[in-house]
């Protein structure tokens, strides 16, 4: 009994990885420039599609294409912003929310036009098959995911807090203002940052693709889960969503355990709700 | 909201005129079918605006409200054969009551918080509906077809009474709305959506205001909902509970002009027309370019005209130094 | 056998408009109001004042209930309003502005300011009518259809302190009216003030404009690092060594 409970521990911690790292992209707009990224989930598809047909039409496999996949989304991300958010900024409120719905439900349609409603699945990439530890299955896509997203959150942090760039965005995270007057071009650090956050969730993309089934609609449960982790680690906290992704995780999988498989997902968004009742600032948010 | 002048109501007249006389005009079903969803999401629009426009509650979660109220009817009906009338009111009362009990803890949640609250919502109630045994989980309900008449709230020889009864439920919630807007509350939501210190500081009892909003959204959302159900005799939640259709009435809102009375019907009337004809024209090859252009075009709107096009219509006149 | 009134005993009996008593507010370990005790009497102008930080604007939310106090508590006209909602304070009587004013900039200023008359008048005309009395009042009649974002700072203040009249309270509170103005428009403001006060109203104001503080108050109660250190005519705080170290620090006391 207990290696089940252990075995589901490790699922939720597995999840929670991949969760951490969407959550971080998603994060890290909202903290710099309050915007809440709807189409999040889709630039995860775009990733996870990216990588499939490099790997078809390439033969190149998941593994080594992160870095086109990182480029790819990281281009997408600020044409997005230069073109389309930066123009509804000084918009209403209302504008904000929902020109990032627009760019989610136009780009997950392309996606189907492009390339039908289709599921698809990498068939053999390179890293596959389950280490198998007594009673305990790990699958190695899985482990090399979450492994890799470490190491991606490890990096951002470290970008974040050492270089240059790194400090200005977090500058104007804390005080847009402030950093306007220390002479950051914070319009630049925007577009830095909405690609930033995209090629974050490419390079997500791309690792879920070795395992998971991939479709023009996949982006929507993952997004409206990131929401619940970034509200619980606090909005603007890339410790803290990194933390709260791996929660998540493992709430969802041992809630869907215990509880019914079905709700999974609605634990996970009670958990917002909970999070903004009783301590909006989230658990590292300030 | 000024008091209307004596241009508008003669316009508002016309207007309603023609509107009455139109499905006798024409034969065409897909026509008047386009009308009925036209005045439903408009209705549902402007519930959407009481909460949202004037009193700064961004809800993309009103499909909870209108899937409430459709199983609320529609369960009852087929359970205890009460009659969709009484469904209808007993429909909106539990959406009211639900969105006050939500509402509440929310009290202090606003802007993007919000929105993101009430998307949560929204799914934890759909996902809840499709589970839920006793009211058909995935599979929905079939409403019987019981005999043609007003009095059972369905019509099976033809579309006209549904286009009336649409038309004065939504003329209701307009007229609900307009007396809103030139009373206490609609001041007082207006503050509450600026800020919750202003209101405050004017002896406004935040908390209670909002809930009355929130209660008056949900109540007219979930009408909509029970003539839906009465008009399509089947839902699901899959059909019923979907986030987009959230996002739509909010689109619609704010592409007419949120915080306007007539704002959603301009917004509706824009908005419902082109995305039936590309979904029909289309959509049916599965391809998504309907979704596409729909996708397309929201984008547009929030770029180029946020502030919706009611404001253009009307010479608001609103003098700024 | 009646009850012997002795003359000047009927002065005695009457409430102090407000009675702050031991007002204490801290934050984690920091002391934002630690026991502060005034009273304010019908009819008088009262300054806080105290160099930034001092606690000022956090004494304002604690009496206005938009803090709850650690401990202490605040009476208004002898009723207890420590603890309450702020609309109730409000309905009580104890109107407000904010050290960033605050006011609907999508409205006009006449819906502005019947946002405020809607309190004692429900129905709309009416609250017209007395918005626009109020707007006579504090001179912005004539803009009475400006949107309130398209408004001048000063112009900004005065709205807000007309939609606060519009409440009819018999307490106003003003925290840092004078910030950020002109010389002409500071006279204007110091002006409209003394009128307010003129009608009967009872002032507390918060103020570093300090040749406002003098000319309109009646008494200067002074905090620093959130204690009172004093209490007096406008006169008297202005010489004492206490305060002059507090805003200055010790080198400038310079006898007494």
């Amino acid at each position: 009994m207990t290696e089940q409970l252990l075995q589901q521990v490790i699922n939720g911690l597995l999840i929670g990885f991949m969760y951490a790292l969407i959550a971080i992209g998603l994060t890290l707009i909202w903290g710099v420039m309050n915007i809440v990224n709807f189409a999040h989930g889709d630039f995860l598809m775009v990733g996870m599609f990216a990588s499939f047909w490099l790997y078809t039409l390439y033969g190149l496999d998941p593994i080594f294409s992160i870095p086109i996949c990182t480029a790819l989304l990281f281009v997408m991300g600020v044409l997005i912003y230069r073109f389309v958010v930066s123009k509804v900024m000084s918009g209403p409120m209302l504008a904000q929310l929902v020109v990032t719905f627009g760019v989610s439900i136009f780009i997950s349609n392309l996606a189907v036009y492009l390339w039908t409603p289709d599921f698809r699945l990498i068939s053999k990439p390179l890293l596959t098959g389950t280490w198998v530890i007594g009673e305990i299955q790990l699958s190695i896509p899985k482990t090399v995911a979450s492994i890799g997203s470490v190491i991606t959150s490890l990096f951002v942090f470290l970008f974040l807090k050492k270089t240059k760039t790194g400090k200005a965005i977090l500058a104007t995270e804390m005080d847009r203002e402030a950093a306007l007057l220390m002479g950051i071009n914070t319009e630049r650090i925007n577009s830095f940052s909405f690609g930033m956050g995209a090629a974050l969730v490419g390079i997500a993309g791309a690792f879920l693709s070795t395992y998971y089934y991939i479709n023009p609609q996949v982006g929507g449960v993952f997004v409206t889960i990131a929401f619940s982790i970034v509200a619980l680690g606090g909005f603007g906290s890339i410790e803290g969503a990194f933390i709260a992704g791996i929660l998540v995780g493992l709430v969802q999988t041992l809630g869907g355990y215990f509880f019914d498989p079905a709700y999974k997902y609605a634990i996970v968004f009670m958990i917002y709700l909970i999070t903004v009742w009783i301590r909006p600032q989230g658990l590292l948010g300030w | 909201m000024r008091k209307m002048t004596f241009k508008q109501i003669c316009t508002g007249v016309i207007a309603l005129i023609a509107v009455g006389i139109f499905p006798l005009l024409t034969t065409n079903t897909f026509v008047q079918h386009i009308m009925i969803l036209f005045f439903m999401f408009g209705m549902m629009g402007v519930a959407w605006n009481i909460m949202g426009g004037y009193a700064g509650m961004f809800s993309f979660g009103q499909v909870a409200f209108f899937g409430i109220g459709a199983y609320t009817s529609s369960f009852l009906l087929i359970t205890y054969h009460v009659t969709p009338w009484i469904g209808l009111v007993a429909g909106g009362l539990v959406a009211a009551g639900v969105g006050a009990a939500i509402g509440y803890p929310c009290s202090n949640l606003r802007g993007h918080y919000f929105a993101i609250a009430s998307i949560a919502f929204g799914e934890i109630v759909r996902t809840h509906f499709n589970n839920w045994k006793l009211i058909g989980a995935a599979e929905g309900l079939s409403l019987p077809m019981l005999n043609e008449g007003f009095k059972n709230f369905m019509f099976h020889s033809s579309k006209l009474p549904y286009y009336y009864i649409m038309l004065v439920f939504l003329i209701i919630a307009l007229v609900i709305c307009y007396l809103i807007s030139t009373s206490k509350i609609g001041y007082y939501l207006r503050a509450i959506k600026e800020s919750h210190d202003v209101a405050k500081v004017l002896g406004v009892n935040v908390v209670w205001y909002r809930l009355i909003a929130i209660m008056i959204s949900a109540f007219l959302t979930a009408v909509a909902g029970t003539f839906y159900a009465q008009y399509i005799l089947y839902i699901d939640p899959e059909s019923v509970m979907l986030l987009p259709v959230s996002v739509q009435i909010v689109l619609i809102s704010m592409l007419g002009g949120a915080g306007s009375v007539m704002g959603p019907v301009v917004g509706a009337a824009i908005l419902i027309p082109i995305s039936e004809v590309t979904r029909v024209w289309l959509g049916h090859k599965g391809t998504g370019v309907d979704m596409l252009i729909y996708g397309f075009l929201i984008t547009l709107i929030s770029v180029y005209q946020p502030k919706g096009v009611w404001g253009l219509f009307t010479n608001l006149g609103k003098r700024a130094r | 056998m009646g009850i012997i009134h002795e003359p000047g005993q009927e002065g005695k009996m009457k409430k102090a408009c407000l009675e702050v008593k031991a007002v204490t507010k801290h934050f984690g370990g920091l002391y934002a109001n630690d026991h502060i005790d005034f009273s304010v009497e019908e009819g008088e102008i009262v300054s806080i004042i105290g160099p930034n930080g001092a606690g000022k604007s956090t004494l304002f939310n604690c009496i206005t209930g938009f803090y709850p106090p650690n401990s202490g508590k605040v009476f208004f006209f002898g009723e207890e309003i420590t603890h309450r909602r702020a609309d109730t304070i409000c309905k009580m009587g104890v109107a407000r502005t904010f050290q960033v004013v605050q006011i609907i900039g999508d409205m006009t200023v006449l819906e502005n300011v019947m946002t405020g008359a809607l309190l004692r008048y429900g129905k709309i005309s009416h609250a017209v009518k007395k918005a626009e009395e109020v707007l006579a009042f504090t001179g912005l009649g004539e803009k009475k259809q400006f949107l309130g974002m398209a408004l001048t700072i000063a112009d900004k203040k005065r709205l807000e302190v007309s939609m606060a009249l519009a409440t009819q309270p018999k307490l106003l509170m003003l925290d840092e009216s004078m910030a950020g103005l002109t010389v002409v428009e500071l006279r204007e403001m110091i002006d409209l003030i003394k009128s307010i006060r003129k009608n009967g109203m009872t002032l507390i104001v918060v103020e570093h404009v300090m040749e406002a503080v003098m000319e309109i108050s009646d008494r200067v109660v002074v905090l620093n690092s959130g204690k009172k250190i004093m209490e007096g005519s406008p006169k008297e705080v202005v010489r004492n060594p206490d305060v002059i170290q507090a805003y200055l620090g010790e080198r400038y006391v310079v006898g007494q």
